[in-house]
């Protein structure tokens, strides 16, 4: 048996009605089926922290949740973007500066606020190792779900296009810490977070540049 | 070049909404283009032309099989050299060389004389024989018989779109099987 290449074309024309979903729905479903199991870690491990009725009219409460969604939605954008095969990041990389500019106007503003604790207090908090330890493992099936959805594009950045599915599935992991976790200083947010998302990122480049080729 | 590009995106557009022989026209007008950019690859990497065929196999499904990530709305030439320079360096990476390819190489050979293809067979024949027995009949009737659907579909007494469901399995299970080393 044979195929040579005009009976190749042949063949690829008569599957020209087969139409694949959208890049965005398959990253959309994976995550969507990911999401329950990051839930129940969350709930089953950490839990809402009790007072987050009073946390809520905590502005510096509300601003993780404002930083944390906005990283995750500049990192969607970003993957989505990139599973396109000739798409470069120019035009897209300022999206990031929304939630590192949200942090910035949380950092100053709580400068400019009369502070029970000292600056370093506030930025080591009560709960670091949680954070770091629960950022990376709450992230681990949204990464699996995110690589499972970008393997349906064409990326021809894999490492790129990993450790952005890396940075989206920390920051929806992140969001879900937030909830749990005790400190609202945007300090310890910058740090904190920062560690756990920046090592998440790593871990998605490194994967993505195995499992993201086409 | 430039309205040969444009005609490809023109081509691609009525493709995607469904007309099959636009969708033939454009892979058999990009084909020559592909063959003579592999060709370009392979000599610059020291390597035998003779192996172009295989990469230029290896682009076309890749195209078809990602054609749901062009945008209909952008032209189709950077979208299909990124994708053919992606596969022309990965097929040159597996065979042992590394070389940066420049986009404009792509471009160039749209002047270049039209390159024939070569006869021995390829990789893509080669791997039709590992395919489970169903998807290597309706890729064998619809490649090598030149049989449509629904001639296929009469001839293995299945529905046509368990035909259609056997092609494009076929087609993506020949490509999972370029990728392995």
């Amino acid at each position: 048996m044979s195929m040579d290449t005009d009976q190749l074309i042949k063949t690829l024309a008569a599957d020209n009605a087969h139409r694949p979903r959208r890049v965005s729905s398959a990253l959309a479903l994976a995550l969507l089926a990911a999401a329950p199991v990051s839930i129940l870690m969350f709930t089953a491990e950490l839990g809402v922290r009790p007072d987050v009725m009073t946390a809520m009219h905590n502005p510096f409460f509300d601003l993780k949740f404002a930083v944390t969604l906005a990283l995750a939605a500049a990192a969607i954008a970003i993957s989505l973007h990139l599973a396109r095969p000739e798409a470069s990041l120019r035009g897209f990389v300022w999206l990031l500066a929304i939630p590192a500019g949200l942090l910035v106007a949380g950092i100053s503003g709580e400068m400019m606020m009369p502070q029970r604790l000292p600056m370093m207090t506030r930025l080591v908090g009560s709960n670091s190792r949680v954070c770091m330890t629960a950022v990376p493992l709450l992230s681990l099936p949204l990464l699996a779900a995110a690589l499972v959805g970008l393997r349906h594009g064409a990326p021809t950045r894999p490492a790129l296009a990993g450790a952005m599915a890396g940075l989206l599935s920390a920051a929806l992991a992140a969001t879900l810490y937030a909830a749990h976790c005790p400190d609202d200083s945007p300090l310890f947010v910058a740090t904190w977070y920062t560690i756990g998302t920046a090592f998440v990122t790593a871990i998605g480049a490194l994967a993505g540049s195995k499992v993201l080729r086409f | 070049m430039r309205e040969r590009e444009d005609e490809w995106t023109g081509l691609m557009r009525l493709a995607i909404s469904g007309d099959s022989a636009a969708y033939h026209r454009l892979l058999k007008a990009i084909t020559p283009v592909l063959r003579a950019a592999a060709r370009r690859g392979l000599a610059r990497a020291g390597q035998s032309v003779d192996q172009s065929e295989d990469i230029v196999q290896d682009i076309l499904l890749a195209v078809h099989l990602k054609l749901h990530t062009w945008d209909a709305n952008a032209p189709v030439a950077p979208w299909l050299f990124a994708i053919a320079r992606n596969k022309l360096i990965d097929a040159l990476r597996r065979r042992g060389r590394r070389i940066f390819i420049n986009i404009d190489d792509f471009a160039e050979t749209l002047a270049d004389q039209p390159a024939a293809e070569t006869a021995s067979p390829t990789e893509v024949a080669a791997q039709l024989q590992t395919l489970p027995a169903r998807q290597r009949d309706v890729l064998q009737s619809i490649a090598v018989e030149s049989a449509s659907i629904k001639d296929t579909a009469t001839k293995f007494a299945m529905s046509e779109g368990a035909v259609r469901v056997a092609l494009h399995r076929g087609l993506a299970s020949l490509t999972a099987k370029l990728r392995e080393p």
